[in-house]
């Protein structure tokens, strides 16, 4: 498996470290409701095809990424540094 | 009272394989150069030079090698004062430098880099692994020049030189 | 038996070698088989469930039968298969699966009893009674179940593991690889071509062609000496892709220094990892056998087999062969035999209506129906359009037509489609994304059609489309009429390997097992060391006559990676020893063991366990000694393990009010504070001090365990939650050699050393100083309880520091301590490490509650949920023991009274030392309620050690509760 990293280029799955779902992106409120943290921490799809998951370029630039791929398929759709993502502040 | 004695990681060692050399490199002072938000140009303006694309370095004064976002390294040289521009670590001391060069570099390296090495061109850089192991990655003229946690130098020596030995056995048949 | 001046074989350089302990000669280019073959020798194993005599049925990696174990230096590489093995002198090689001897085998009673031992014989008899299984059927089929063996002791040789990258990918280097390797190369693409034997050609390194009218291995050296002349080519033999894995990363094990004797340093395998931007598969295409009665003597082989021991290397596999085919592609091997003066007893072919040119009996409409000779063939019967014969022969060859290698396009869950005109799966196009299968891989087998396929597929892989004239080949057309079994008793082999035949497949259908994958598991078909390379379609085929269906709509098992066997040394290679992680060394490193200090394991790092003294026997005397040496004078250790960060800018303190607990934007600069971070989910993470060098400006630190997992937590939070803050941060851990000097005498040994004395620097303070003109950093903080410093100076200066700052420790009556005296003063302290913050306790738990802020910071919301926090909660306490007996970590916790069983639990303990300070064991545990319960007694239990124990539960901090030692 290979991965696009926006800024070190192609590289090999061994350089990076997954860590889950997209949804650790979408911290809630301090005072959000228990529910809210829940569907962040644990409440998880399983999608057949597309699905967004957290990679870390850990032997390489350290740019946390959000990679969006298929299940199916297997194929990466995209990546992208989540510090470059639209709203990131 | 007895001074304090800087040592390198590897005693300077080398050693050569049917003209592949691998030896420690002493390479001075190293600085990490990571440059706040919106500093960019401030940044280049202040050492004299643009900062590093990804994946680069320069040599215009010491080398200034691209390790990260908005983070390089200045080896060799002192840095300029860069108060309020860039976050600046002295990194000396924590990295093992070897230099490996001579026909059967990239072929070894390859055993342990998941890059293509033979398609890295001088000026070239990158961040990737060796073996295990963390590291900054140069092709020099002459050559690669690795970085490593000075704490796993021996590690990437030995595993550097049994690449050598293998492909000096393979030579052999 | 071998003939005159044919073939590749170098037949100036001959070969010896030993076969079961006889000697025997061979010449450079043979492998195992074709030198045993010429020597006349046609028994090579025993099969594997009825010990069935065999010969060699292929003359490739696909080979079920012929499989050896092979000697070499210490080594026993089992099944390896004689087909591909090349000779060298010295090469030693035994059968296996036979016992005494490979003539002789003791376990062919099984074969007697075959009537008994069908298929699902085991899954039936070894039901009942069941008491049996473990004491008696487990442990004979174990015995009787696999093939080769291995030795019982480490692989002490080398492996190799390397990566390599290109444009195009071309798998096999027959017609069609060869021309798409040439047309991608002379396109400037960088090509790897692979090719699982030692010569490059393929199919035509066994056939008898012309290409533009010259022999065919003109073309193939011509071809190959251009290819190796281009740089942007690599020219890979003895390398078998085996897996076709995602975004075109491949696969390949090479057999790098299995061909020659023993070398110090030469890998015996590689494997490769490659990534391609685009791959051709051009593996080409497998004989299939026909089943019939008994068709697995020793004599019987493939058609293309003996074609390949023919024209390759010049051996006869008989001297009066017979052929039973049916199609016309077989017939040349008759003529090829022919020609060179084989003698050929008769021709059978199954088709009424093929034609009948060649010089020898040709018969057809024909079945053989029986064979015999246990250890050799001797001679064939069955029945042909004109009435029934018997025929004496030495060799049979079979064919029933060709299978496309299609494996790797199944390896990411694709299936192949059924043609009925050439009666094989060929792949379905698209089924590994930037694959393409091409030439007789895809059914097309004329070597014209292979030529055009190879050049169209490497250009519609680049994209470019230059002019690139074909080779004039032979372009026959390939017809068969399907033939998969003969009808008729007895037993007709499809899976030589795992000895499956017609009947099991047939009985697996009347037992209900009828869907193919359920076929599979009853029978073993195509679960040997060949994967039904050689018998799954046939397999299918029978099924799917069994059960009225046809071979589509019965569909097909699919295939998974590796192609072939890999060796598990060859995946792993440099992970063993020390090649496993990286080692991790302090600077300090030399220096302690120059004092004969143990050194162990802590994550990567090699710390000191202690330092023993001489007199000492037990390192429970040297821990003793160096505690006592601490809270009497002063130790050194080296913490240099300890994970730092440096953390700058404007809006470092705000970030570090996310990440901990505590608030450390109102820390301030000069002094450090205690740390606890917590994850997301409300969990500790890790703990540390932190200190504030500056406005903007922090370190900190983390444990040594946690280094790598914080680093990481932190660019997280950064990039995901604050990306846009004014802040940077750098690991700066390998940047510093740090020192703690704790006791009471470590201000003196420290005002001894810096160039100028300690002024007023309290607890928890922070500053810059200096050694000898280097820069250090000095912190107050402590691990043991007492006064204590860590003194850091560039990493260059920490060997030259620590030798010193232990010379000075020893003139006041200190010395260096290890692990084990650093644990011990910790858990006097009631410090915790990993041992208790082991990523299923709260800070509620280690009662470090309070430490959770008003503001905001990771983890706190959910620290607060229920369940979290409480009195069923598992809190940390201390334990001792009310007797002077020893204690372990591990043990678990009881009331008194209550039965040892799991629903009373009421926690564990974590980390146990022996206190030379309290005279007695000290222990931390969690435990239910713990907090209330102090001064209550509890039931420490550890089946391990055999520990029973009462102990007295007690607050975590054992010594010097107040601190007033640390503040001193």
């Amino acid at each position: 498996m290979r991965l696009n990293c926006p800024l070190c280029g192609p590289r090999d799955r061994r350089e990076f470290y997954y860590v889950g779902s997209e949804d650790y992106l979408n911290r809630p409120a301090p005072d959000a409701r228990a529910d809210a943290w829940d569907d962040m921490l644990y409440l998880r799809t399983n999608p057949a095809g597309e699905t967004k998951d957290l990679w870390y370029h850990e032997t390489g630039c350290g740019s946390w990424l959000l990679v969006t791929r298929s299940t199916t398929t297997h194929e990466i759709l995209s990546t992208e540094r989540i510090a470059d993502r639209k709203g990131a502040k | 009272m007895p001074e304090l004695i800087a040592k390198t990681a590897l005693s300077g060692q080398s050693v050569n394989y049917h003209g592949t050399t691998l030896a420690e490199a002493d390479l001075g002072q190293i600085t990490s150069i990571a440059v706040f938000p919106g500093k960019l140009k401030t940044a280049a303006t202040a050492l004299g030079q643009p900062f590093p694309k990804p994946n680069s370095f320069s040599t215009k004064s010491g080398i200034l090698c691209w390790t990260g976002p908005d983070q390089a390294f200045l080896i060799g040289t002192p840095i300029p004062d860069l108060t309020g521009i860039a976050a600046t670590t002295d990194q000396s001391g924590g990295w093992a430098a070897v230099r490996l060069s001579g026909p059967q570099a990239a072929n070894a390296l390859m055993r342990l880099v998941p890059l293509d090495l033979n398609q890295f061109k001088p000026g070239q850089s990158a961040r990737t692994p060796l073996g295990h192991m963390n590291m900054v990655l140069l092709r020099e003229k002459d050559g690669f020049l690795l970085l490593v946690f000075r704490s796993m130098a021996r590690t990437a020596w030995s595993e550097i030189e049994t690449a050598l030995k293998s492909l000096a056995a393979r030579a052999a048949l | 038996m071998r003939l005159p001046d044919k073939g590749l074989i170098d037949r100036s350089k001959p070969v010896t070698f030993r076969f079961d302990g006889k000697a025997y000669s061979g010449f450079a280019g043979d492998t195992l088989a074709s030198a045993l073959l010429a020597n006349g020798v046609k028994l090579m194993g025993r099969s594997f469930k009825y010990h069935r005599p065999r010969g060699v049925l292929t003359a490739g990696s696909e080979e079920p039968n012929a499989l050896v174990e092979v000697l070499d230096e210490g080594q026993q590489t089992p099944n390896t298969r004689a087909t591909t093995q090349e000779i060298f002198d010295g090469l030693a090689a035994k059968s296996q699966n036979r016992w005494p001897s490979l003539r002789w085998d003791a376990m062919a009673i099984n074969d007697l009893a075959a009537p008994f031992l069908g298929a699902g014989f085991y899954y039936k008899t070894f039901m009942w009674p069941r008491a049996f299984w473990e004491g008696l059927y487990e442990p004979i089929i174990r015995r009787a179940a696999g093939l080769g063996k291995l030795l019982p002791k480490n692989d002490e040789a080398t492996y190799e593991k390397a990566f390599a990258f290109c444009d195009l990918l071309v798998i096999g280097s027959g017609p069609t690889g060869l021309m798409a390797a040439l047309t991608a190369a002379r396109s400037g693409a960088s090509v790897i071509l692979a090719e699982e034997d030692h010569l490059m050609g393929g199919r035509l390194l066994a056939d008898d062609q012309k290409i533009n009218a010259a022999p065919a291995m003109d073309w193939v050296v011509a071809t190959l000496a251009e290819l190796q002349s281009l740089s942007n080519v690599r020219l890979m033999t003895r390398t078998t892709v085996i897996g076709a894995y995602d975004q075109g990363t491949f696969g390949a094990l090479e057999r790098v220094g299995l061909h020659v004797p023993h070398r110090p340093d030469l890998p015996r395998e590689c494997f490769w990892r490659i990534a391609a931007g685009q791959a051709i598969l051009a593996s080409g295409a497998l004989e299939r056998p026909i089943a019939f009665q008994n068709n697995d003597r020793p004599g019987i082989l493939l058609a293309s087999a003996a074609q390949t021991y023919l024209n390759r290397y010049g051996v006869a596999a008989g001297t009066r062969v017979t052929l039973f085919a049916n199609n016309d592609n077989a017939r040349r091997v008759a003529r090829q035999l022919l020609a060179a003066g084989v003698k050929v007893a008769a021709i059978l072919d199954s088709r009424p209506d093929a034609s009948a040119l060649e010089d020898c009996p040709v018969y057809l409409n024909a079945a053989i129906t029986g064979t015999k000779g246990r250890l050799g063939l001797t001679s064939i019967t069955g029945h042909h359009a004109d009435g029934d014969f018997q025929i004496e022969t030495d060799c049979l060859l079979m064919s029933g037509g060709w299978n496309p290698l299609l494996h790797l396009t199944c390896h990411q869950n694709g299936r192949p489609i059924w043609r009925d005109d050439i009666a094989a799966f060929v792949p379905k196009p698209g089924m590994i994304p930037g694959l393409t299968a091409a030439g007789a891989a895809t059914g097309q087998f004329s070597t014209a059609a292979c030529l055009a396929a190879g050049r169209d597929a490497a250009q519609t892989a680049l994209g470019k489309t230059a002019e690139m004239a074909l080779p004039q080949a032979e372009d026959t057309p390939y017809t068969l009429t399907a033939l998969w079994n003969v009808p008729g008793k007895g037993r007709a082999w499809l899976d030589f390997a795992n000895d499956v035949t017609v009947k099991d497949v047939q009985l697996s259908v009347q037992e209900g097992f009828s869907s193919v994958e359920h076929m599979k598991r009853y029978t073993t078909q195509g679960m040997a060391p060949d994967q039904g390379k050689n018998s799954s379609v046939g397999a299918l085929a029978v099924l799917a006559d069994a059960t009225g269906r046809g071979i589509p709509e019965t569909g097909t098992t699919t295939f998974r990676p590796p192609y072939v066997p890999v060796s598990i040394a060859a995946l792993g290679a440099g992970a063993r020893g020390h090649g496993f992680a990286p080692q991790r060394f302090l600077t300090s490193d030399q220096a302690s063991r120059d004092r004969g200090a143990p050194m162990i394991e802590a994550g990567l790092w090699y710390r000191p366990s202690y330092f023993p003294k001489p007199g000492e026997k037990t390192w429970r005397e040297a821990c003793d000694r160096e505690v006592n040496m601490v809270r009497a004078a002063v130790g050194i250790a080296d913490v240099s393990t300890l994970g730092k960060i440096d953390i700058q800018g404007t809006d470092a303190a705000r970030f570090l009010d996310l990440v901990y607990t505590g608030t450390f934007s109102t820390l301030p600069v000069g002094r450090v504070r205690y740390g606890l971070m917590l994850r997301e989910d409300g969990f500790v993470m890790d703990d540390g001090t932190t200190a504030r060098l500056g406005e903007n400006h922090y370190l900190m630190t983390t444990t040594t365990a946690a280094a790598g997992q914080v680093m990481r937590h932190l660019d997280f939070v950064h990039q995901a939650y604050c990306p846009a803050y004014d802040l940077r941060f750098i690991s700066v851990t390998e940047s510093w050699a740090q020192f703690a000097v704790a006791g009471p005498k470590a201000r003196a040994l420290l005002n001894s050393i810096l160039d100028a004395p300690l002024a007023d620097f309290s607890f928890m303070s922070c500053g810059v100083a200096a050694v000898k003109g280097v820069t250090a950093r000095l912190f107050r903080i402590s691990f043991s309880g007492e006064e204590g410093y860590e003194i850091a100076v560039p990493t260059s200066y920490g060997e030259s520091l620590f030798r010193d700052l232990l010379a000075r420790a020893e003139t006041l009556g200190g010395g260096p301590y290890g692990m084990e005296a650093l644990n011990v003063l910790r858990i006097e302290k009631g410090l915790i490490t990993h041992a208790e913050i082991h990523g299923r306790v709260t800070a509620f738990d280690i009662g470090a509650q309070k430490m959770i802020g008003k503001k905001d910071c990771i983890g706190k919301a959910s620290s607060q949920r229920p369940g979290l926090f409480g009195p069923e909660r598992e809190q940390l306490v201390g334990l001792r023991p009310v007797s002077d007996k020893q204690i372990g970590a591990g043990a678990h916790l009881f009331n008194p009274g209550d039965a040892v069983i799991r629903a009373n639990d009421q926690g564990y303990v974590t980390s146990v030392c022996y206190s030379p300070t309290l005279r007695g064991y000290l222990g931390l545990a969690f435990l239910k309620d713990g907090r209330a319960r102090h001064g209550q007694r509890i039931r420490l239990v550890d089946h391990m050690r055999e520990n029973d124990v009462i102990c007295e539960i007690c607050d975590p901090v054992f010594h010097d509760a107040e601190g007033a030692k640390l503040r001193a």
